[in-house]
C-alpha cells in the first residue's frame, strides 16, 4: 500500500509528469454574486463591477476580463474610473479607497491595486467627519473631490492619497459666501453628489443632502451660485453644454435648474414627478441626455409609485411620447448609459443602457424601435434558475455544433443586433482548441446548452422540458400580457426568474451523445426523456412508458412526491431537442444516474429503488432491476419521511437527556417540595442545554452494514461491449453500481441493425460483485486490451477513435467512494487495488477518465482518472496501474456545494460553482489551458484635452501601458473564490440554494 | 465416574477424533457434552478445537486431568481464570448446577464459538503509553460501537509543553464491541489508525479511515488511565493472556508491513456470483490457472490458521444482501479433512 503513497523516484516518470500535469484556477465563467457596485469608463470602453466579497471584475470586449480583490474582502461601494486613464479608484464599506491600475506585463495587460488610503479627521473627530459618501476624480486626473458625511469635501492628491489640506472646502467656506437667509450649518450635512462642469474644468457641483445645491469654483475658492431645493437630494446630472443640470430627489421628483453667472440663487426651471400624484419611492439616479431631434432621453432609476409599485426594481427611460419602466426581477445596483464620448460631439446620443441588477446585466439597445435587450456574451446568470447539475461535452462535431447554434438563434430573434457596446481592450488568447458545450439542468426544468470553449461562457440554446407535462402553470401564459394603457408603463426585462413551478421538473442528470444528437435528461419525480435535435418546429405525440422499479417487493409506501402528469395528445415543439420518449419511475424518486447508448438505442436510468434499460427504438422497456434491501423501509417512503424522521430522533434525544438529568436528580434529592423539584428541573433544562452546547461534534465509527439505508442507490450506470461471459464472445453489457457497494452486469442482446425493429433486445444477469468494504460505487469502466478505456458509442463509427483492441483480455475497474479496484474479466478476480479512505480518511466524490496530453511534444498522451475528494482535493490516478500521479488542493473541503457541482472534462479541464452564479474553470492539463489573455491599449487622447494641458499636471510617468496577465492574476482568482467562501452568509445561501434544488 | 486412558502426547491427533474416543471410553456416543482440563495453574480451561486439544496434551504433566459435563445442564462460568481455586470443588458446582449462591454469572456462548474480538498488539514495539488494540469486527453481529472526537492533548516539545489537537475516543455504546473488549475507554486518545497517524487529520477524516478499516482495526491509543499498560516482558496470567498470544506474531520490527499484511490478506474477498448463481469469493488474480473454487478455498484455510479459530458461518450470513434469495455459505473445510483417515489415538 505504502508504494502508492511514496510513487518511486522515476526521473523520466518524473519529467514526463511535469509536461503533463499542471492545476491551474483560469477564468471564473458566469455572473459575479452579490455584486455591489459600477463603473464605466467611456474613454477605455470598459466595465467595472465590484462585489460585497471585495472583488473587482473589469469586462470589456468579449474575452477582455480581469479579475482584481481587495484584501480586506470588504463590500465595494463606489467604483470610478479616472478619466482618460487605466485607472480606477474604489471606495470600500470601510471607507478606504484604492487604486488599481491596468499595466502591461509580459504581452497582456494585468489588473494590479496600487495604493490605499483611509480619510483620516483631525484627532477627536467623530468617524462620520471623514466617512467618505461622493467621489468625484477631477478630469486633471490628478486628484479626487470625496465627499463626506461631515459636508467637508476633502481633496486628495493622485497618485500618492496626499490630502491636500488647503484646498479642503469645509461647509463654513461655504456658508460664508452664500447668503443665509435659508440656509444654516445643517443644509450643508452630508455631500450627495460631486459633478464636475463638462465643459469647465474649474467648476463643480456639490449637491448636499438637504437640498442645497452649490456650484463652486475651485480657482477662486467661492460659490458662483446655489440652489435650493426642497427635497432631500438623491443626484445630480449635468447637461452636455453645460447649461442645466438636473437632480433627483427622494419624494419621486427631478428638477431641472439654469446654470447662469448673472443670479446667485436660482429658481428651478422644471420640477416633474413622473409617477405622481400620490407618493412616489425616491429617484436615486438620474440622466438627461440630448439628441439631434431635440427631445431628450430621460432615464432615471426608481420614482415608482410608493403604494402600489414600490417594491418595483425599475428604471424608466422617456424620450418623446415614448415611455418605459423597465421592470427588473432583483434589485437594481447601477445604471450607466453609453453614448457618444467624443467631447466634440454635439450630442450625448445614448446608444444602450447597461443595468447592474443583483443577480444580472441587463443591457437595453436605445437606438432600436422598441428598446430591445442585447444578448450579453459573458456575465451570464447561470442561476436564472437554480442549477441541478451539469454535464460536460468536449469536441463537439461541426454539424452539432451549427444545429445547436441555429436552434438557438430562433429563441434570441427578440434580442437586439446591435453589436455588444462594451468592447475595450483586445483579446488576444488563441483561439479554444475545440468546441465544448456545458450542459447545466435547472430546478425549473430547463437545461442551458452553453459554449464552454473559451473564456466566455454564452448561452447558445435553452432547452424546457416543460411542455411534455401538466404542470400548474400553464407555459403558454404570457407573463407579459399589460394592456396598452396601463400605468406606469412597466415592462418585465432579464432571465432571471428564481421561482420554480413545481421543484419536480428539476433536471438531476444529463447525457448527450455528441455524434447522434440523442440527448437524455432525467429529472427529480423520476422522469427519463429521450430527445432528438429536429431542425423544424414539429408536433408530436411522446411516447410514454412506465418502469415499475418495485416490481415484486409488496407492502412499500412511497410517501413522496406523486410523478408528474403527462399531457395528451400531440405537443408542439421548437426546433432544437424535442422529446420523443418518457418514461417515468415508479416510485417516482429522484433518478440518480443515467446512461445512454446511441448506437444500441438503449437508455438505462437508476433511482434509490433500482434501476431500468428502456429500448427507445422500439420504445420498449426492456427490464428493471429492484436494488432494495428488503429491511430498508426508509428508502421507500420518500424524502419527506427522513426529514420527519430525523426531527423525530432529535426530539426524542433531546427528551432523553432531559429525563435522565431530572431523574438522577430526583433519586439525589430525596424527598423535596414541589416547588423545589420544578426549580431543580428548570435548571436541569437548561444545563442540559448548555451541555449540549459546549459537548463537542462527535462521530459515530461503525461498519456499514447490508441493512443500512440508501444501499440500493444507483450510483453508476455504464455500457460496455466486453467479455461478460467468456473470453472468445464479447457483447454488449450494462454495468450498474450501487450505494451498498455492489456492481450488478447484465449481458445484453441487441438485435442487428436490419432486425433491430423486429427482434427484442434481450438483457440477463451474468454477474454480481459485492465489495467486502461496502462503500458506493461512483464509477465502472471496461479497459480494454491495451489498457484503454472503451470509446464511447459511435466514436469508432465516426473515426475519431482507435477500435477497440478486442483481443486481448479485458478489465474492470470499479471505484467506490473508498477504494479503486481493477478486476480481471470475464472472470472476475481483483488484480489490483488503490485504497484512499483507508490510507488517507478521503472518500471519492467526482472520478472521471481524462486525456492527458504532453506539452512538449503532440504524439504523446495518456488516459489517466481525475478524482475529485470529499476534501476538495484533486488527485490524478495512472491507468490501468492506479498510482497517484499528482495532488492538488481545489476545492475548500467546507465547501459542499462546490464539490457537488464539480464536472470534469474529457481532456483534463473542469468546473465547479463558487457560488450560486458563477463557475471557476480549472484546468489539470499542460495542453489545455482556456484562460484570459488580453490588452487594453490606451486610445489616443482626442484633440480636445486642453483641459489637461491647463491643469499641466500630466504625469507622463503615470501614463499607463496597458499590462499584463499571468500568475498574479491567478493568485487574485484563488484569493477571490476564498474570500467568497470565507464569507458565511455566503456559505449558507449557496447551500440553501442547492438544497432547495434537490 | 473416572476413567483413564493413555494418547501418545507426540501424536494427539485431531480434536473431533479425541472426542469420539471419549464418547467412546464413557459409552456416550449421542450426549453432546463439554469437554474441559486443568491447566498447571489449576484453571480450568475448556477443550473445543485442535489448538486448545493440542495446547493441553503438551502441557499434561505427566497426568491430563479432563472434565467433562454434559451440554444441557453445563456450567460455562466454570471456566476461566482461577477456576480451580475459586471454585472450591468444581465437580460440587457440577452436580448442583442451580446452586446460586452468589450473583448468577453471565452465560457466555457456546466455548465451540469462541474467536477473537480483540487484541493487544505490538506491545513490544510501542512505548509503554500507548497501547496498539484490534478489533475483530467480521464474524459478530455487535457494533463496533464507539464514538470519537475532538479534542487536545500536551505534548512535550522542545519548545516546552504544547496543546495540540487530538482525536479521542468520547462514548462507548454498552453492549458494543469496543466496550466488551474492555480495552478501549472514553478519553483515550486516537493516535494511529491502522499504522497511519491521525495527527493533522481531521474528525471527519479519522472517522471515514476507522469506517473503511472497520473490518479489521487497528487502532492505537494513549490510554486515558495509564495504571491498566502491559508491563512489558512479564507474562500475566488473565484477560491478557489472548492478547499477548496474539500479540506473538507481530514481534518483528516492522510492524507496519505487519499489520497491512495481515489486512491485505484477510479483510477483501469481494463476493461475485456468476450467472450460474453460486456466489463466491472473488480470488486474487494469480498467474496458474486454478480454478476459483480451489482458490477461495486456500484463502479461507489459510485465514483460519492465522487467526487458529475456525470461521464461523456467521461471518458469511452476515453478507447476504439485497433481493438475492441465496445465501452466501462457504463450504466449510472443517469435515472433510476429518474423514480423511483413521484414528491415530490409541488408548
Amino acid at each position: 500500500m505504502r508504494r502508492f503513497l511514496r510513487p518511486g523516484h522515476d526521473p523520466v516518470r518524473e519529467r514526463l509528469k511535469r509536461d503533463l500535469f499542471q492545476f491551474n484556477k483560469t477564468v471564473e465563467h458566469g455572473f459575479p454574486h452579490q455584486p455591489s457596485a459600477l463603473g464605466y469608463s467611456p474613454f477605455l470602453r470598459l466595465m467595472a463591477i465590484g462585489t460585497r466579497s471585495g472583488a473587482i471584475k473589469l469586462y470589456g470586449a468579449p474575452g477582455v476580463e480581469f479579475m482584481g480583490l481587495h484584501e480586506e474582502n470588504n463590500t465595494v461601494m463606489q467604483i470610478h474610473f479616472i478619466p482618460d486613464q487605466c485607472q480606477l479608484v474604489t471606495l470600500l464599506d470601510d471607507n478606504s479607497l484604492h487604486l488599481w491600475s491596468l499595466k502591461q506585463h509580459g504581452g497582456a495587460s494585468e489588473l494590479r491595486e496600487e495604493h490605499r488610503f483611509t480619510l483620516k479627521g483631525p484627532p477627536g473627530s467623530p468617524p462620520s467627519a471623514t466617512q467618505v459618501t461622493a467621489v468625484l476624480p477631477h478630469s486633471s486626473r490628478d486628484v479626487l473631490y470625496l465627499g463626506t458625511e461631515s459636508g467637508n469635501i476633502f481633496v486628495v492628491e493622485l497618485p500618492s492619497f496626499r490630502v491636500l489640506e488647503d484646498r479642503t472646502i469645509t461647509p463654513e467656506a461655504v456658508l460664508q459666501r452664500i447668503p443665509e437667509d435659508n440656509c444654516n450649518r445643517r443644509s450643508c450635512e452630508l455631500v450627495e453628489a460631486l459633478r464636475e462642469h463638462p465643459k469647465n474644468p474649474d467648476q463643480i457641483l456639490i449637491g448636499y443632502s438637504r437640498a442645497l445645491i452649490v456650484l463652486w469654483d475651485l480657482q477662486n475658492n467661492k460659490a458662483i451660485q446655489h440652489f435650493l431645493g426642497s427635497q432631500q437630494l438623491e443626484n445630480l446630472y449635468w447637461q452636455r453644454d453645460g447649461s442645466k443640470f438636473i437632480s433627483c430627489h427622494y419624494d419621486g421628483s427631478y428638477t431641472q435648474w439654469p446654470v447662469s453667472s448673472d443670479n446667485r440663487q436660482s429658481e428651478p426651471l422644471e420640477n416633474t414627478v413622473p409617477y405622481g400624484p400620490f407618493p412616489c419611492k425616491a429617484i436615486s439616479k438620474i440622466y438627461w441626455q440630448t439628441t439631434k431631434n431635440g427631445l431628450p432621453y430621460i432615464i432615471f432609476q426608481g420614482g415608482m409609485p410608493r403604494a402600489s409599485y414600490g417594491d418595483r426594481h425599475s428604471i424608466s427611460v422617456i424620450h418623446g411620447s415614448q415611455q418605459t419602466a423597465f421592470d427588473f426581477t432583483s434589485r437594481v445596483i447601477d445604471f450607466f448609459i453609453i453614448f457618444s464620448s467624443d467631447p466634440a460631439a454635439e450630442f450625448d446620443d445614448p446608444s444602450a443602457l447597461v443595468v447592474l441588477a443583483e443577480e444580472e446585466l441587463v443591457v437595453i439597445d436605445l437606438k432600436s424601435a422598441g428598446w430591445p435587450a442585447v444578448h450579453p456574451p459573458y456575465l451570464a446568470s447561470l442561476h436564472c434558475s437554480a442549477i441541478t447539475c451539469s454535464h460536460h461535452v468536449s469536441n463537439i462535431p461541426l454539424k452539432l455544433w451549427e444545429r445547436i447554434i441555429s436552434a438557438g438563434s430562433k429563441q434570441n430573434i427578440h434580442y437586439s443586433s446591435m453589436p455588444w457596446p462594451i468592447d475595450g481592450g483586445t483579446n488576444i488568447a488563441p483561439d479554444p482548441p475545440q468546441r465544448d458545450l456545458l450542459l447545466t439542468g435547472h430546478e425549473d426544468g430547463t437545461v442551458r446548452f452553453w459554449d464552454a470553449s473559451g473564456v466566455c461562457l454564452h448561452l447558445l440554446y435553452k432547452l424546457s422540458t416543460v411542455r411534455v407535462f401538466l404542470t400548474d402553470a400553464d407555459p403558454n401564459d404570457n407573463m407579459n400580457t399589460q394592456g396598452e394603457d396601463e400605468w406606469p408603463p412597466l415592462r418585465k426585462v432579464g432571465t432571471f426568474d428564481p421561482y420554480s413551478d413545481d421543484p419536480r421538473l428539476g433536471i438531476q442528470k444529463i447525457y448527450l451523445c455528441k455524434y447522434s444528437g440523442y440527448l437524455a435528461v432525467a429529472g427529480t419525480a423520476g422522469q427519463v426523456l429521450v430527445m432528438e435535435l429536429n431542425d423544424e418546429d414539429a408536433e408530436h405525440v411522446v411516447d410514454h412508458a412506465e418502469a415499475d422499479l418495485l416490481q415484486d417487493q409488496e407492502g412499500y409506501r412511497w410517501k413522496g412526491h406523486e410523478k408528474l402528469k403527462t399531457r395528451d395528445g400531440p405537443v408542439r415543439f421548437e426546433a432544437g431537442f424535442q422529446p420523443f420518449v418518457l418514461v417515468q419511475c415508479q416510485p417516482p424518486a429522484v433518478v440518480t444516474s443515467l446512461a445512454l447508448h446511441s448506437e444500441w438505442k438503449l437508455v438505462a436510468f437508476g433511482t434509490s429503488h433500482g434501476f431500468g434499460l428502456f429500448d427507445h427504438q422500439q420504445k420498449r422497456l426492456v427490464f428493471v432491476k429492484c436494488t432494495l434491501h428488503p429491511s430498508d423501509q426508509l428508502a421507500l417512503e420518500g424524502p419527506l419521511s427522513r426529514v420527519k424522521s430525523l426531527k423525530k430522533s432529535l426530539r426524542q434525544s433531546f427528551r432523553r437527556i432531559r429525563r435522565s438529568r431530572v431523574s438522577s436528580r430526583k433519586r439525589r434529592g430525596g424527598g423535596g417540595n414541589a416547588s423545589e423539584v420544578q426549580e431543580a428541573n428548570a435548571k436541569f433544562d437548561q444545563d442540559a442545554l448548555q451541555e449540549m452546547e459546549l459537548a463537542p461534534v462527535q462521530r459515530k465509527i461503525e461498519a456499514r452494514s447490508a441493512e443500512d439505508s440508501f444501499t440500493g442507490f444507483v450510483r453508476t450506470l455504464y455500457f460496455a461491449d466486453t467479455f461478460l461471459r467468456d473470453s472468445s464472445r464479447h457483447c454488449p453489457s450494462l454495468w450498474a453500481g450501487t450505494n451498498g457497494g455492489t456492481v450488478y452486469a447484465f449481458c445484453l442482446r441487441v438485435p442487428p441493425a436490419e432486425r433491430r425493429m423486429d427482434e427484442p433486445v434481450r438483457a440477463e444477469q451474468a454477474k454480481e460483485i459485492q465489495l467486502m468494504h461496502r462503500a458506493p460505487v461512483v464509477g465502472i469502466l471496461v479497459l480494454d486490451g491495451r489498457s484503454t478505456p472503451l470509446p464511447e458509442p459511435l466514436e469508432v463509427a465516426h473515426d475519431l477513435s482507435k477500435s477497440p483492441d478486442m483481443q486481448g483480455s479485458h478489465q474492470l475497474l470499479v471505484v467506490s467512494e473508498e477504494q479503486f479496484k481493477v478486476f480481471t474479466l470475464p472472470k472476475v478476480s481483483s488484480k489490483l487495488k488503490l485504497k484512499l479512505t483507508a490510507l488517507e480518511g478521503c472518500r471519492v466524490r467526482k472520478v472521471t477518465v481524462a486525456n492527458f496530453g504532453s506539452c512538449k511534444t503532440d504524439d504523446y498522451s495518456e488516459n489517466d482518472l481525475a478524482v475529485l475528494t470529499n476534501l476538495g482535493d484533486i488527485q490524478i490516478i495512472s491507468l490501468p496501474f492506479l498510482k497517484l500521479q499528482i495532488r492538488y488542493p481545489c476545492i475548500r473541503k467546507e465547501d459542499v456545494s462546490g464539490i457537488a457541482s464539480c464536472v470534469f472534462t474529457k481532456y483534463g479541464q473542469g468546473f465547479y460553482l463558487i457560488s450560486p452564479s458563477e463557475f471557476e474553470r480549472f484546468s489539470l492539463s499542460t495542453k489545455w489551458l482556456v484562460e484570459p489573455r488580453c490588452i487594453v491599449d490606451m486610445p489616443e487622447v482626442t484633440s480636445n484635452n486642453h483641459v489637461h494641458n491647463k491643469c499641466g499636471t500630466e504625469n507622463a510617468a503615470r501614463k499607463c501601458s496597458p499590462g499584463d496577465c499571468g500568475e498574479d492574476e491567478r493568485k487574485s482568482g484563488r484569493l477571490m473564490e476564498h474570500a467568497l467562501l470565507n464569507d458565511e452568509k455566503v456559505l449558507k445561501e449557496i447551500q440553501s440554494t442547492l438544497e432547495g434544488g434537490r | 465416574e473416572f476413567r483413564r486412558f493413555s494418547l501418545e502426547r507426540s501424536k494427539p491427533g485431531k480434536f473431533e477424533e479425541f472426542y469420539g474416543l471419549l464418547q467412546h471410553v464413557h459409552k456416550i456416543p449421542n450426549v453432546d457434552v463439554l469437554v474441559g482440563y486443568t491447566d498447571i495453574h489449576g484453571d480450568l480451561l475448556p477443550i473445543n478445537n485442535d489448538d486448545n486439544y493440542h495446547k493441553a496434551v503438551s502441557t499434561a504433566n505427566p497426568l491430563l486431568r479432563i472434565f467433562i459435563q454434559r451440554k444441557e445442564d453445563a456450567d460455562y462460568s466454570a471456566f476461566g481464570t482461577d477456576t480451580m481455586t475459586r471454585k472450591k470443588n468444581v465437580l460440587s458446582n457440577v452436580l448442583r448446577p442451580d446452586n446460586h449462591k452468589k450473583k448468577p454469572h453471565i452465560v457466555i456462548s457456546m466455548p465451540q464459538d469462541f474467536r477473537p474480538v480483540s487484541s493487544i498488539i505490538d506491545v513490544d514495539i510501542l512505548p509503554e503509553t500507548h497501547r496498539r488494540v484490534r478489533l475483530y469486527k467480521y464474524g459478530t453481529d455487535k457494533p463496533l460501537g464507539f464514538y470519537i472526537r475532538d479534542g487536545s492533548s500536551v505534548r512535550v516539545t522542545p519548545h516546552g509543553l504544547e496543546k495540540v489537537p487530538g482525536i479521542f475516543i468520547s462514548r462507548l455504546v454498552p453492549g458494543g464491541l469496543a466496550q466488551s473488549t474492555g480495552l478501549l475507554a472514553v478519553n483515550d486518545e486516537v493516535l494511529e489508525v491502522n499504522g497511519i497517524e491521525v495527527s493533522g487529520k481531521s474528525l471527519d477524516q479519522v472517522t471515514d479511515m476507522m469506517i473503511a478499516n472497520s473490518r479489521n482495526l487497528i487502532i492505537t491509543v494513549r490510554p486515558a488511565n495509564q495504571r491498566n499498560n502491559v508491563v512489558r516482558n512479564s507474562r500475566t496470567s488473565g484477560s491478557s493472556g489472548q492478547s499477548t498470544e496474539s500479540s506473538l506474531p507481530s514481534s518483528t520490527p516492522n510492524i507496519l508491513g505487519n499489520v497491512l499484511q495481515g489486512e491485505e490478506e484477510s479483510d477483501e474477498e469481494d463476493i461475485i456470483i456468476e450467472d450460474s448463481g453460486e456466489p463466491q469469493q472473488i480470488p486474487k488474480a494469480a498467474p496458474t490457472s486454478e480454478s476459483i473454487e480451489s482458490l477461495s478455498q486456500i484463502e479461507l484455510l489459510h485465514e483460519s490458521t492465522q487467526n487458529g479459530f475456525l470461521p464461523s458461518s456467521e461471518m458469511n450470513s452476515n453478507h447476504s444482501a439485497g433481493s438475492i434469495s441465496m445465501e452466501y455459505e462457504v463450504p466449510e473445510p472443517g469435515p472433510k479433512s476429518l474423514e480423511e483417515d483413521g484414528t491415530i489415538i490409541t488408548l
